[in-house]
């Protein structure tokens, strides 16, 4: 069992919780991922490590409530526990030294990234980025951002907050203005990575991605998160979860992510939530 | 005068048209009285053939003579001397293969029904044995177990007994390896596997699952948390793909996957449990081994109206147990023998809507002396399918090579060891089980996770 040992909302669909878990926080890197199980008989889930603190022993997950785990989830309080919680997973982030670098989020994409361009900071590289949500409540990690990013964008599809419109769009426009990157960054819902790197190609600046597809153990052993990358099967929960965005085929990603649509709505009506 | 019958005595099953539809164990087990009477057809050999055939050398004719005397606690006893799982032996071990397969009866006839006795005898332990205290000696020595499978589990139980502090590393939530989350519940009742990991810790195994070694810990690290030895048991769980065109379509399954659904996340209790599985009206199961049958029957217990087993070659090289294969059939698995997939195609939301595949024949015995296969020129057909699960077998996972400096592995992945010894190239680090031979059998592991108890200790003990 590990232990909730803070819990807060971020906005009224996402939270954030640090959970204590001695072998994640003793290892993990920005990048890497957990698979958390909420109770006996739970799915198993994966989620960014978005943050971690390695004398505290803990790790620090943000979710979005979605579906039926991510809702038992945030059904606990601070001080409860969950069954398990298992990592690190997944390769670290390739990150390098370089001149300039924009992080792109999309919704809860903003997690993952948080960590992966925090890193960069410290190692010395100016960074951006661009947070992206249907509307001003949903961008979450503003602040966090704030204290390393040299320019933080914001884009809502209504425009509530920052430019209305997408992160695209706000990205296109930097690169037009003639800002430099040597490499984007994107994490987000596949559509939104698909269309960064729709754009990325054009400018010939590479450009990393982290996949989500569905996944059970997260150790390599079912295969149920296989990816195309250029053409070659890998699983993402060893492989990836970032992939160059060059080589990810979305199409395939996306309709994959659909498998098992039907079942959790049933599985949601079934348990009566 | 011995009982002279060709037959075995037949174990009692669940009828085929009823098991096709529920998740209880198909073979019921022998009654006291059928296991004394199959007990009077061995002949108690001299030269013990059938001991040969069994990996671990279990002691059969002695044991087999307490069941005659119904001395079930002291055929317990004689077993459990070389093996430490009898219940789960007697039920998945490729008998035929083994111990069934050198005695002397079958030569006319059937064999001695050794498994199905071994089955009786541990199952009849688990309900009258009372509990007994053990008082074991601590040497003071810590060793830890990577994976908590047959050939893990084995080892730190052999350990335990020997006065060591073991600890086994298990990355799922769940122990047992391939014991809980392959070999279905109709097969491999799970109460059973986990009484088995129970007594175990019982005697004070310390199993912490959710640690990924090589992940959460690597082995130099333990080593320097003061193991004095690692064993490694993480068998052979990456599931091969056929690398055809198709193969990332919706409703294409790794067996694992399939597998791992319904066993460990109890999808067939979906949607109370909230992992789904999803099994369409026609499943093509490619392969024919032990995991090959447990998917393609248990497709059919989750409602597919039609199963196939594709498999390229005959009935004749099919890997699995000839029981599987059998009940299979009772079962109304299609087998498609001969035939071997070539494409999969899906509808235009990417959903499965049919297999391609070709017809074979057999050529000339290859090296291994196995007729192999070759594609029969325009014989290609289309196989109305709407599910496809891949079995044709699994390799160690390449986290542990990658994250050990110094152990050398084959080409394939499988880790290098002395097989006397079960010591790999990295000092104080044993291997043993699927991780060693690739996918085999549950009795190897055990055997493999024995031998390397035994020499982790005379190591230690500077013997
Ligand atoms: C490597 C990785 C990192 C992730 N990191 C985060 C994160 O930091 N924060 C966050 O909010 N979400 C993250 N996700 C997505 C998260 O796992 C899903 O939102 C979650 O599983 C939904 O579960 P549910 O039961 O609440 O919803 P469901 O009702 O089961 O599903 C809702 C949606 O989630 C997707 N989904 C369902 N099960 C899985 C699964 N096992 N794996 C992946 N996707 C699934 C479905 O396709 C669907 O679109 C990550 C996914 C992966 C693979
Ligand atoms: C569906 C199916 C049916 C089968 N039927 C039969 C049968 O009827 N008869 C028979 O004899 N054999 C059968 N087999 C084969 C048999 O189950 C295996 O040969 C046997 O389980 C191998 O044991 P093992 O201990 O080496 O590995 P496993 O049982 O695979 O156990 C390895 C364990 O190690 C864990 N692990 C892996 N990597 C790590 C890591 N890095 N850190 C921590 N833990 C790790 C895994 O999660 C797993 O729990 C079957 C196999 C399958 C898949
Ligand atoms: S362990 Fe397996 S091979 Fe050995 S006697 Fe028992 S059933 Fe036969
Ligand atoms: S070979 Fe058969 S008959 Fe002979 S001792 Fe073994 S089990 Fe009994
Ligand atoms: S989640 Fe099972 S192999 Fe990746």
């Amino acid at each position: 069992m590990y232990k909730i040992v803070k819990k807060q909302t971020l906005n009224q669909a996402v939270e954030l919780m640090e959970i204590h878990a001695p072998y994640v926080a003793r290892k993990c890197e920005p990048g890497q991922f957990i698979i958390i199980r909420v109770d006996e008989d739970g799915e198993r889930v994966p989620l960014t490590i978005a943050d971690f603190d390695r004398e505290k022993e803990t790790v620090t997950i943000i979710y979005q409530v979605v579906g039926y785990t991510t809702e038992l989830l945030s059904k606990k309080k601070e001080g409860e526990y969950v069954q398990d919680f298992v990592g690190p997973l997944g390769q670290p982030a390739p990150l390098h030294k370089c001149d300039r670098v924009i992080g792109v989020a999309g919704g809860v994409g903003a997690a993952p990234l948080y960590p992966q361009l925090r890193k960069l900071a410290k190692m010395g590289v100016p960074v951006d980025v661009i947070i992206g949500g249907k509307s001003a409540e949903f961008v979450i990690l503003k602040e966090l951002f704030e204290e390393f990013c040299d320019n933080v964008y914001i884009a809502t599809d209504d425009g509530s907050l920052g430019t209305k419109g997408f992160v695209t769009t706000v990205l296109e426009e930097q690169i037009k203005a003639g800002v430099k990157y040597d490499e984007v960054i994107a994490i987000g819902p596949l559509i939104m990575m698909k269309n960064v790197v729709k754009i990325t190609k054009e400018y010939d600046i590479p450009t990393m991605v982290s996949l989500n597809p569905i996944m059970i153990d997260g150790t390599g052993m079912c295969g149920g998160c296989r990816v195309n990358i250029g053409g070659e099967t890998k699983f993402a929960c060893v492989d990836g979860p970032d992939f160059d965005g060059f080589k990810v085929d979305f199409d395939e990603c996306m309709q994959r992510q659909g498998m098992f649509k039907e079942e959790e709505h049933q599985c949601r009506i079934g348990r009566g939530m | 005068m011995a009982n002279m019958s060709l037959k075995k005595v037949p174990m009692p099953e669940q009828d085929p048209n009823v098991r096709n539809k529920n998740f209880e164990e198909v073979a019921l087990g022998y009654t006291k009285e059928m296991a004394m009477e199959e007990a009077t057809r061995c002949l108690n050999c001299k030269n013990k053939p059938c001991v040969g055939g069994c990996p671990v050398n279990v002691p059969i004719p002695a044991f087999i003579e307490k069941v005659a005397a119904g001395d079930f606690e002291g055929a317990y006893e004689v077993i459990t001397t070389e093996n430490a799982l009898p219940a789960i032996c007697g039920r998945v071990c490729p008998q035929e293969n083994q111990c069934e397969g050198k005695c002397v009866r079958g030569i006319k006839g059937e064999p001695v029904g050794i498994g199905r006795m071994e089955r009786f005898v541990a199952d009849w332990h688990m309900a009258h044995a009372k509990e007994t205290e053990v008082n074991i000696d601590k040497n003071g020595m810590k060793v830890a177990v990577v994976g908590c499978g047959p050939a893990g589990i084995t080892c730190a139980g052999e350990l335990i007994k020997k006065g060591y502090d073991v600890t086994v590393f298990e990355a799922l939530h769940k122990p047992g390896g391939v014991l809980s989350y392959g070999i279905p519940e109709f097969r491999l009742p799970k109460d059973l596997v986990a009484k088995e990991i129970e007594s175990v810790q019982k005697l004070g195994v310390d199993i912490e699952t959710n640690v990924i070694v090589g992940r959460s810990i690597t082995i130099d690290e333990l080593m320097e948390d003061g193991y004095k030895a690692v064993f490694v048991g993480s068998g052979a769980g990456l599931p091969r793909f056929l690398n055809i065109p198709g193969e990332n379509h919706l409703g294409v399954y790794s067996a694992n996957e399939f597998l791992t659904r319904v066993n460990l996340m109890k999808g067939y209790k979906f949607p109370e449990c909230p992992t789904p599985v999803k099994v369409g009206k026609k499943v093509a199961v490619v392969g024919a081994g032990n995991v090959a049958m447990d998917a393609a029957r248990t497709a059919k217990r989750l409602g597919a109206e039609e199963v196939y087993i594709v498999y390229r070659r005959s009935e004749e090289e099919a890997p699995a147990r000839l029981e599987e294969l059998h009940h299979a059939k009772e079962e109304g698995i299609i087998f498609k023998f001969l035939n071997n997939p070539a494409a999969i195609k899906a509808d235009e939301n990417g959903w499965v809507k049919s297999m391609e595949v070709i017809k074979q024949e057999l050529g000339e015995p290859d090296a291994s002396g196995r007729r192999s296969p070759r594609p029969i020129e325009g014989s290609n057909y289309d196989l109305d399918v709407d599910t496809v699960i891949i079995a044709i077998g699994q390799s160690p996972n390449p986290l542990i090579r990658h994250t050990t400096p110094g152990l050398d592995t084959q080409k394939w992945g499988g880790i290098i060891v002395n097989e006397e010894t079960m010591e790999t190239s990295k000092d104080g680090v044993y291997a043993g089980g699927d991780t060693v031979t690739g996918a085999a059998t549950v009795i190897l592991a055990m055997g493999a996770g024995k031998k390397a108890a035994a020499a982790i200790d005379q190591k230690l003990q500077g013997k």
